[in-house]
């Protein structure tokens, strides 16, 4: 209580946000159990937990989406109901989603004011947000052109307009859920000096995030939730990343990869001038090379957008391309007339996806039939030319889930109901286990839980050690950085060097993410 | 008027088929339903005109599928009712089937002959009707061009064609006959917007007499020659007074009289072959007040003439379902 | 897991769907002057009451086995065809042809012949929508709606112009060779000494539809290509990544989807007209869509909805036939049922699922 920042226009010591007894069940599901939570006037608060935790359910009836089985809410002290997002407005609550809801054609002055427009007219709501965004770019560096369309602008200013609606609804309390997944580590330094300029203008934030280091450099505080329970609030001063990953897994988390040197041997990749150009003309892949060896990791960093889902389709065998790729020295047909991801396995490449729950998984299946997806033609899993051996894929599945944990252990459970995690230990199990050549890798922990995060890099090192070429491409710089033998740096279709892990920080890889080429040293 | 009195005639049925007793006659109209304006319906006036005039009740139903026509065939034959009329063409291979089946019961098929001892068959003349009225085309016509509107294209309607043609060219030996059928489907029985469109395409082409023998579609063809200050011709029943000064006659088609004798005759009727033309006035031209003003003195004198040779034999106006072709056209 | 137990999922809801329709109708039937419980009682005796009736349900019922596999097989590949009619319609070509072209000496030669036929005649017609979304993007419920006008042009075309025997007013084929009448219900259990009528067009063909859905199953849930339609189905972007071609599903897919539409000839055609007549479908093909999307695309759940619309056919031939009431109503009842079980499907589902939640915590 002491630590929180008397305003001057405030004179109650109220918190801005209390929740008492919160829970929220999704049939069977208990997303939030008893939770309280306080939060104090004027702080940057963050709320960490794994995937499934309940963080976005608990933020989800803040703002109005859900409405709790029991459990109130107070702002400001007074108790408030909030049974729509409408009155989680006037309540001063203002929210910026991961996943922006903004009209891509309309400008950001009238996305600003769309659905707080004073009257019939547009024109003077116009003038005023126009004033209003012109003060809060001084106040806060929220700069943005009013005029510009919101498809024309990188994603860290749609999250700049996203928060200046708020501010325009006259937010006293921001919610942002996982706002930097998609910033480069620039971006998100800028908006963290954002947050930190409205936190000394008084307004409260609420940080919802997985990432530790981020909750250790903003926030004044943190809670922590685990299985939909709050397992406490912490200064973020006490606490460390490796205790607030102990809080969340519930036990002790080894947050570093434990890996041996690599030793790298023959030449397992080789990419030359490799292009793309996508059904809308737009160019993807502006002739990139690059090799992989057997026995390392190669990690391609790079905002997500800038050609690592194209490079992965087409060695993956579902996007067509120009250029040279050799397998093993065996050429690879980039045209699609000759090849799909059928050839691509045979020819020794596994691939577990950028997306598991769009490509990697089908999540209406099954495990089992998740195991057989994209091996179905394997002579081990049919009877005969005609039927399909159901059984023998099960009993496969099995083990393949008993030896990569995955819970609950059980072949007929739809990939649905799995978390996050445990669907990229059957995506994993199933690649890893054909023994391939060459294993592509696509964020590779995304939305995935802490736990599980530790148990797939160990399987990924593990193949390495084993000798296999291993391409690895993630947004998450951190898990570049430990993972890699090498890394590459993708940026607009190009690759903006390579640089070795030893050799090279975040800051000097953030700048060749944005595209800056220039080597500090 | 007549709207009323199928109304008051449906309601009535309506009512009094639910306690409809046993050898009632009963009547089966074919998939078009017997609101079509046209073949069904005029089947319907004459079962309704039977029982307002005797009081007597009768069953009936629409067909809904093929298969229900021996269905329901044998269901009215099977609950005794008697006799059995069915309207049109299609029943033929059904009741060759169940009418051995049911010896005492009589059944009559419209427009199609069946070969069963208790079948009565009753088709009409339409190729000597059609003669007539196209005779009266011919004459009428100031361009020498005179359109043919046909509903769906089977050899009945070209049984029509074929007779209107020939009256034509008896009128004007040089005189230009456009044919268009409105389609291939039973649709093409109630399509008056496509009927309206294939008059305005005739009239473009010159013609200014249209005879249509299209059921609802006539109604479309009418309108259109109506609305263009054309003739037009109607069909089946006596269409002259829908465009009183534009309809120039009507061929007439007695379908109702048909089944009407059915039903007053009942389960005693005389089997088999039974010819309606223009003898026995099943088809003919239609002349009331609304046309007394189209038809000249020498279109009436030609026309009662022709009528006169033909019954005597005279003039022999060829019957395209003999032999499936037309002379002339 | 789930929200509610699979029974209530798969029975309960339907059931449900079913009573309101029925209550409904029979609102409706009451404010035409009619007995409601009079008029269920004729449905119900007259389809289930007789052999014959049973005769006539299952032989409208073989029919939508047929075009409800069809159109569920499509929609195993998230592909929507509406040419069911069309399909079907083109299958009685098939039919018609193998039937007409030989003096079959047995239907046992003349009944796979023409099998083969539909199936062949029926996939052709799918294939070109097919082939048009599957390269061009076409979107496949457009094209095979137009197929449907398409095919209803090309039939009565070659039924008045080329099949047609001389003579007949009507536009159908000559009757086929006696050697390709098939089995009636009443031939067939004869020789077990069970009496059936002998009349009721009901035949072999219902067997061919059982057994279609059987293969149906084997297909879909024991087959790798049955695997790679259903992977298709539930995401385009996954199957790419495994390989799976898209165009060579789609295809498939949909040439199957005809084939079995097609096969509704076997019934309609060499079964019970046993010539080819004009308008021989009469709108099975669209009943398809509403039985395979109550039976869920599952061969059991097809083979319980399309008795149900054998049954509603059925009864509504005889609810005109005895109580009068108009074609169109009988009609309307029969909309209902489709309204209330595929459209208006969450209208239940929601209020009925909140209940299992209610009751189970109860117990809980």
């Amino acid at each position: 209580m002491q630590d929180a920042p008397q305003l001057g226009r405030q004179n109650t010591a109220a918190p801005a946000i209390e929740l008492r007894g919160i829970s929220k069940a999704f049939g069977p599901v208990q997303a939030n159990k008893d939770i309280s939570i306080s939060v104090e006037r004027g702080a940057i608060h963050g709320i960490v937990g794994e995937n499934g935790a309940g963080k976005s359910t608990l933020m989800s009836i803040l703002y109005g989406f859900y409405k709790a089985d029991a459990g109130e809410i107070f702002i400001g002290g007074e108790r408030t109901a909030i049974p729509d997002s409408q009155a989680a407005i006037s309540a001063g609550i203002g929210m910026v989603h991961q996943h922006f809801k903004l009209v891509e054609n309309f400008t950001v002055l009238e996305n600003v004011v769309l659905g707080a427009e004073d009257g019939a007219l547009l024109r003077p709501s116009l003038a005023k947000a126009r004033k209003l965004l012109t003060e809060l770019a001084k106040e806060y560096e929220l700069n943005v052109d009013p005029d510009a369309l919101i498809e024309n602008l990188s994603v860290g200013h749609q999250q700049r307009v996203e928060i200046l609606k708020a501010l325009y609804r006259h937010a006293d309390i921001l919610i942002l859920d996982e706002p930097t997944g998609v910033l480069t580590p620039a971006e998100a330094d800028h908006l963290f000096r954002i947050l930190r300029n409205l936190k000394n203008e008084g307004k409260t934030i609420i940080l919802i995030t997985h990432k530790l280091r981020e909750i250790m450099d903003v926030t004044d505080t943190v809670s922590v939730m685990r299985r939909g329970e709050m397992k406490g609030t912490i200064k973020t001063a006490d606490t460390s990343p490796e205790d607030l990953a102990e809080r969340m897994v519930g036990r002790k988390v080894l947050l570093q990869v434990d890996k041996t040197p690599a030793k790298p041997g023959k030449s397992v990749l080789e990419v030359k001038d490799l292009r793309v150009t996508d059904s809308k003309g737009v160019v993807r892949l502006k002739g990139i090379s690059f090799d992989v060896r057997a026995g390392e990791i190669l990690g391609i960093a790079g905002v997500s957008g800038n050609g690592q889902s194209e490079l992965l389709e087409v060695l993956g065998g579902f996007e067509t391309a120009t250029g040279d790729i050799h397998i093993n020295g065996h050429p690879i047909d980039l045209t699609g007339k000759f090849s799909d991801g059928q050839s691509r396995r045979a020819q020794g490449i596994a691939h577990v996806p950028e997306d598991r729950q769009r490509e990697g998984l089908i999540m209406d299946f099954m495990a089992w039939e998740n195991i057989a997806f994209g091996y179905h033609n394997d002579p081990a899993y049919n009877k005969n030319v005609l039927l399909m051996d159901n059984a023998a894929i099960r009993a496969d599945t099995e083990g393949k889930m008993e030896r990569f944990d995955v819970r609950p252990p059980n072949p007929r459970l739809q990939a649905k109901n799995f978390s996050g995690g445990n669907q990229q230990k059957i995506v994993l199990a199933r690649e890893i286990e054909r023994n391939p050549d060459l294993l592509l890798v696509g964020q590779p922990t995304r939305g995935v839980d802490i736990g599980a995060i530790e148990f797939i890099h160990q399987q990924i090192v593990a193949l390495r050690d084993q000798g296999k070429a291993i391409l690895l491409v993630s947004v998450e710089l951190e898990e570049i950085m430990s993972l890699s033998d090498r890394i590459a740096v993708m940026f607009d279709g190009q690759i903006m060097g390579e640089r070795l892990p030893g050799e090279t920080d975040e800051k000097e890889l953030g700048l060749l993410m944005a595209g800056m080429n220039g080597k500090a040293a | 008027m007549t709207l009323m009195r199928t109304f008051l005639g449906a309601a009535a049925s309506l009512a009094l088929a639910a306690t409809a007793a046993l050898a009632d006659p009963a009547i089966i109209f074919d998939l078009g339903g017997k609101f079509d304006k046209s073949f069904n319906e005029a089947a319907f006036t004459g079962a309704t005109r039977w029982a307002e005039e005797t009081g007597g009740q009768f069953r009936e139903v629409e067909l809904q599928s093929e298969a229900q026509r021996e269905q329901a065939l044998r269901r009215f034959a099977e609950s005794g009712s008697n006799p059995i009329v069915m309207a049109g063409f299609a029943f033929a291979s059904a009741l060759e089937t169940v009418a051995p089946d049911f010896p005492d019961t009589k059944f009559v098929i419209i427009d199609m002959v069946v070969d069963q001892p208790n079948v009565r068959s009753v088709v009409f003349n339409e190729h000597e009707g059609s003669y007539l009225v196209g005779l009266l085309a011919g004459m009428a016509s100031k361009t020498g061009t005179v359109g043919f509107v046909g509903g769906m294209d089977i050899p009945l309607i070209s049984k029509f064609a074929c007779g209107y043609v020939q009256g034509v060219k008896a009128a004007n030996p040089d005189a230009n006959v456009i044919q268009n059928m409105t389609g291939t489907t039973p649709s093409a029985w109630n399509d008056p917007v496509k009927g309206g469109e294939l008059t305005r395409a005739q009239i473009s082409q010159g013609a200014d007499v249209v005879y249509a023998a299209a059921g609802g579609t006539g109604l479309g063809v009418l309108q259109t020659a109506a609305d263009e200050g054309i003739f037009s011709i109607g069909v089946d029943s006596n269409q002259n007074h829908l465009h009183p000064g534009s309809v120039l006659t009507s061929m007439t088609k007695r379908v109702d009289v048909a089944v009407y004798n059915a039903f007053t005759e009942g389960a005693d009727l005389e089997t088999g072959f039974n010819v309606l033309g223009l003898s026995n006035d099943g088809v003919g031209y239609a002349l009331d007040e609304h046309n007394d003003a189209l038809l000249n003195d020498e279109m009436r004198a030609a026309v009662d003439a022709a009528k006169a040779q033909i019954i005597s034999g005279e003039i022999s106006v060829h019957d395209y379902m003999s032999d499936e072709s037309c002379p002339v056209m | 897991m789930d929200k509610m137990p699979k029974w209530a999922d798969v029975l309960l809801i339907p059931f449900i769907n079913l009573l309101l329709a029925f209550i409904l109708s029979g609102l409706v039937i009451l404010a035409i002057g009619k007995d409601p419980l009079v008029a269920i009682k004729t449905m119900v005796e007259g389809s289930f009451g007789s052999t014959n009736a049973w005769g006539y349900t299952l032989y409208y019922a073989t029919n939508y086995i047929f075009t409800g596999l069809a159109v569920a097989i499509a929609f195993h590949a998230r592909m929507f065809n509406i040419g069911g009619e069309g399909q079907a319609a083109i299958g009685g070509l098939g039919v018609a042809l193998v039937c007409l072209a030989v003096d079959w000496p047995h239907w046992t030669l003349a009944l796979p012949a023409a099998t083969i036929g539909a199936a062949i005649f029926g996939a052709g017609w799918a294939l070109i929508p097919a082939y048009l979304q599957a390269r061009r993007g076409s979107h496949i419920v457009i094209t095979t709606i137009m197929f449907n006008f398409i095919s209803a042009a090309l039939m009565g075309y070659l039924l008045v112009n080329a099949l047609k025997e001389p003579g007949n007013m009507a536009a159908e084929t000559r009757d086929f060779p006696a050697g390709a009448h098939l089995p009636s219900f009443h031939e067939m259990l004869a020789p077990f000494g069970i009496e059936f009528s002998k009349h009721a067009p009901a035949n072999i063909s219902f067997l061919l539809a059982l057994l279609c859905c059987f293969l149906f199953w084997v297909l879909i849930w024991r087959t790798r290509l049955g695997f790679a339609i259903r992977s298709f189905g539930h995401s385009e972007t996954a199957a790419r990544y495994a390989g799976i071609s898209p165009t060579k599903i789609i295809m498939i897919s949909m040439m199957i989807s005809g084939a079995l539409a097609g096969l509704m000839a076997i019934n309609n055609v060499m079964g019970e007209s046993e010539r080819l007549i004009l308008n021989s479908v009469e709108g099975a093909g669209f009943i398809g869509i509403a039985v395979a999307l109550m039976g869920r695309s599952h061969p059991v759940g097809v083979f319980l909805a399309a008795l149900l619309f054998g049954f509603l056919t059925q009864g509504g031939a005889e609810l005109q036939l005895w109580e009068n009431i108009p074609r169109e109503l009988v009609v309307v009842i029969q909309a209902l049922v489709i309204l209330f079980t595929g459209a208006l499907d969450n209208m239940v589902r929601a209020p009925v699922e909140r209940l299992f939640l209610k009751f189970k915590k109860r117990v809980a």
